[in-house]
C-alpha cells in the first residue's frame, strides 16, 4: 500500500472517529498482511469439507436403499426417533403434510425440510448422537432413502446416491421466504 | 428458584412524592430522597453501635461478628462467588434427558445481575450435543472454498493477529421462548428471558483473516461449522462476515469458557445466538447459502400462512424488567427502583418506556451510560408502589426507530407453533400481597 494511500485512509478513520459521539473501535486489517495461515493442500480440506449444499456437489460414492435403510434405522435410530420415525422420546421424522398454516403444524423431514441434501449432510456428521460421524456413507445414503420413503416421498424401491439425492423434491421445497437481505 | 426480595426504600417515601396511583415517580426526586434516606440509615447504625460498648474488662472482639476476630482465608489461584451468593446460577434445562444429556440449555439468573456484563460462568448455553473439550494445540481454523488460497490457523497463529474488542449480547433465537406457551408460567425472568448474556469479546476481525485468504469475487455466503460433535453449522452472508464479524478468543479479558466456544468462536454482533458457531474449525466461502440443518428445520419462524422466514439473522428490538421480577416478593409499599435490560441487534437503545398499569400510561426510564450497540443497556425508574395490585411492562425503542412488539401484535405476525425471536413486552404483575407474577397481558 502506498504512503498516500494510507494518509487518506488514515484521515478517514481520524474523521470517523472524530464523527463518532462514542469512538468505536472498528476492525481494520494491518497495513501488511501477518499471513500466519499455512497453506492447505486439497487432500487436507476434502477430509474436513463434509457440508452438502441442494446442489449435491460434495456427495460422496457410494449408494443406499430404503430396504437397507430400514435395517440402519432399526439398529442405530429407532430407539430415539421411534418406530417408523414416529418420534418420541425425540423428534418425530415423519408426518404432518399440510398442516403447516394450520393452528397445530406438525414439523417433520417430510413436512418441513425444503431440502434432502440436508439430510445426508446432517445425519452423516450429528447422528446419532451418542456416536456422531460413525455412519458409513452408504448408511446415510439408506437412512435418507428410509426416512424419505416414510413420507412418502421416494418410492419403496428408491435407491439414494450422490445423482438421485439431489434430485428429490421435497414438498415444502417452496415454503421459506429468505430474509437474509432484510 | 428461591424466592428474592426487593429491598423497599420505604424511609424515602414521603407524601408528597407519591403519584396517584402505581405510577412511577420521577427521577430526580427519588434521587433526592435517595440521599436523605441514606443520612438517615447511617445515623441509625452508629445508634446501634452505641449499644454495644464493652464493659471495662473486656476486649472489643465481642462487638464484633467472627469474621473480623478470625484470621480470614489465603489468597487463591483463580477466584469464586462467596458461598451465600451459591443459589445465584443457571437453570439448566434439558430437551430430551438422559437420551441426549448434552443437547439444551442454561439460562442466565437476569434477575439475580446487575450492570450490563454477564459473568463468563452465567452466560447462557445452548448446545445441539454437548460441550467438546478442545485441545488447543490440536485445533485449527480452515477457511477454503471460493478463496485464492486455502488457509489454516492454529490458535497460537491467531493470538499474534492485532485483536480488537467488543462489547455486545449474545441472544438465543428461543430466548423467552416460555412466554410463547399457551398459559403463562410463574418462573423468575431468568427461566424466561435468560437466553440473552453480553460480554466484552475480543479476538481477530474476521476480515483479516478473509483478506489474507483472498476472497473470490463470486463468493457472497459463507459456511462456519464448530468442531462440536455435532458439527453445527450456519451459513452467513459475506457482508456480515466483512462487516463486524470477530474470531473472538476471549471473553471479559480471559480466554472463552469451554461452552462458549473454546478455544475459539465466531462473533456476529446482534445476530441470533446460533449464528455465532462455538468451537469454530472451519470456514467455506460459497456462492450461496448451504441450507443446513440447523438454518432449515431449525431457526426458521413459521407463520401464520404456513411459509417460513428463513435467515432472520437480527435479534430484535426488546426489554425486561428485571427488578422487580416474577417469583419476588415486594416488601411493603414505598418507594422502589425498577431496574431493567434492554437490547435491540439493530444498533444502539434508543429509549425505554415503563408502565405500572398495564400499558395504559408510560414514562420515560433513565438509560445507564454507557449505551453501546448491539450491547445491554441497563434501565432504572424509580416507582413509589401504593400497595395496590400492579402490571409491570418496559417497551424498548431502538436508534433505528424499530419500538418493541405487543402480545398481540407479536402472535397475529407468526404461527401458534413458532418459539423463535419472541420480543413480546413482559407484563410483571405486582399482587397487593407483594408476590410477582408473570402474566400475560
Amino acid at each position: 500500500m502506498c504512503t498516500h494511500k494510507r494518509t487518506v485512509i488514515g484521515l478517514a478513520v481520524a474523521a470517523l472517529l472524530a464523527a463518532c459521539a462514542t469512538p468505536l473501535m472498528r476492525p481494520q486489517a494491518p497495513p501488511q498482511g501477518l499471513n500466519l495461515g499455512r497453506i492447505v493442500a486439497a487432500d487436507e480440506i476434502k477430509a474436513w469439507d463434509v457440508s452438502i449444499p441442494p446442489s449435491g456437489v460434495g456427495l460422496p460414492p457410494g449408494s443406499g436403499s430404503v430396504k437397507q435403510g430400514a435395517a440402519v434405522y432399526a439398529a442405530k435410530c429407532e430407539a430415539c426417533h421411534g418406530a417408523n420415525g414416529a418420534g418420541k422420546p425425540v423428534v418425530a421424522l415423519v408426518g404432518g403434510q399440510g398442516t403447516l398454516a394450520s393452528d397445530n403444524p406438525v414439523r417433520t423431514v417430510g413436512s418441513y425440510w425444503p431440502y434432502a441434501t440436508t439430510l445426508f449432510d446432517y445425519v452423516r456428521r450429528a447422528m446419532p448422537t451418542t456416536a456422531p460421524k460413525s455412519l458409513t456413507d452408504s448408511e446415510v445414503y439408506a437412512v435418507c432413502a428410509y426416512v424419505l420413503q416414510l413420507n412418502g416421498i421416494v418410492a419403496q424401491d428408491a435407491v439414494m446416491n450422490a445423482q438421485t439425492l439431489p434430485q428429490v423434491r421435497m414438498p415444502n421445497r417452496d415454503g421459506f421466504i429468505d430474509y437474509s437481505g432484510k | 428458584m428461591k424466592n428474592e426480595s426487593v429491598n423497599a426504600n420505604r424511609r424515602s417515601a414521603s407524601p408528597e412524592l407519591r403519584t396517584n396511583g402505581p405510577g412511577p415517580v420521577d427521577r430526580r426526586g427519588f434521587l433526592t430522597r435517595g440521599v436523605q434516606a441514606a443520612g438517615a440509615l447511617a445515623a441509625g447504625g452508629v445508634v446501634s453501635t452505641a449499644g454495644a460498648q464493652t464493659r471495662t474488662g473486656e476486649s472489643i472482639g465481642v462487638q464484633f461478628p467472627s469474621w473480623m476476630t478470625t484470621e480470614g482465608a489465603s489468597m487463591r489461584a483463580y477466584g469464586q462467588p462467596s458461598k451465600f451468593e451459591e443459589p445465584v446460577k443457571r437453570l439448566v434445562g434439558q430437551l430430551y434427558g438422559k437420551v441426549a444429556e448434552g443437547a439444551g440449555a442454561s439460562f442466565t439468573p437476569l434477575q439475580s445481575l446487575r450492570g450490563t456484563i454477564t459473568p463468563n460462568g452465567l452466560h447462557y448455553e445452548r448446545h445441539h450435543n454437548g460441550v467438546p473439550d478442545i485441545d488447543p494445540a490440536r485445533h485449527k481454523l480452515l477457511i477454503h472454498g471460493l478463496v485464492r488460497k486455502s488457509l489454516a490457523f492454529d490458535v497460537a497463529a491467531l493470538t499474534r493477529y492485532p485483536m480488537v474488542s467488543r462489547t455486545c449480547f449474545i441472544e438465543c433465537a428461543a430466548n423467552s421462548v416460555r412466554n410463547t406457551l399457551p398459559k403463562a408460567q410463574n418462573v423468575a425472568c431468568g427461566a424466561i428471558h435468560g437466553l440473552v448474556s453480553c460480554s466484552e469479546w475480543t479476538g481477530v476481525p474476521l476480515a483479516v483473516l478473509l483478506n489474507e485468504a483472498g476472497v473470490d469475487a463470486d463468493a457472497r455466503w459463507l459456511l462456519a461449522e464448530g468442531a462440536d460433535s455435532a458439527s453445527m453449522s450456519r451459513s452467513i452472508p459475506l457482508t456480515k462476515a466483512l462487516d463486524d464479524a470477530l474470531i473472538a478468543l476471549y471473553q471479559n479479558g480471559e480466554r472463552l469458557r469451554p461452552e462458549q466456544g473454546y478455544p475459539l468462536r465466531l462473533l456476529l454482533p446482534g445476530w441470533e445466538g446460533n449464528t455465532n458457531v462455538k468451537w469454530l474449525h472451519r470456514i467455506k466461502l460459497t456462492d450461496g447459502p448451504t441450507h443446513t440443518r440447523d438454518e432449515t428445520s431449525r431457526y426458521t419462524d413459521l407463520m401464520r400462512d404456513g411459509k417460513a422466514r428463513q435467515f432472520t439473522f437480527e435479534m430484535g428490538v426488546k426489554s425486561v424488567i428485571t427488578q422487580p421480577s416474577g417469583g419476588m416478593t415486594m416488601q411493603g409499599a414505598g418507594l422502589y427502583e425498577l431496574s431493567g435490560l434492554a437490547w435491540s441487534g439493530a444498533g444502539r437503545v434508543a429509549r425505554v418506556d415503563v408502565s405500572a398499569d398495564g400499558g395504559a400510561t408510560w414514562r420515560h426510564a433513565m438509560l445507564q451510560a454507557p449505551v453501546l450497540p448491539k450491547s445491554l443497556t441497563r434501565f432504572h425508574l424509580p416507582w413509589n408502589w401504593n400497595g395496590a395490585p400492579a402490571m409491570l411492562q418496559s417497551r424498548a425503542t431502538d436508534e433505528k426507530g424499530n419500538v418493541q412488539e405487543s402480545r398481540s401484535s407479536w402472535n397475529a405476525l407468526y404461527s401458534p407453533a413458532n418459539r423463535l425471536h419472541n420480543t413480546m413486552i413482559q407484563t410483571w404483575a405486582v399482587n397487593a400481597d407483594g408476590s410477582v407474577k408473570n402474566v400475560y397481558a
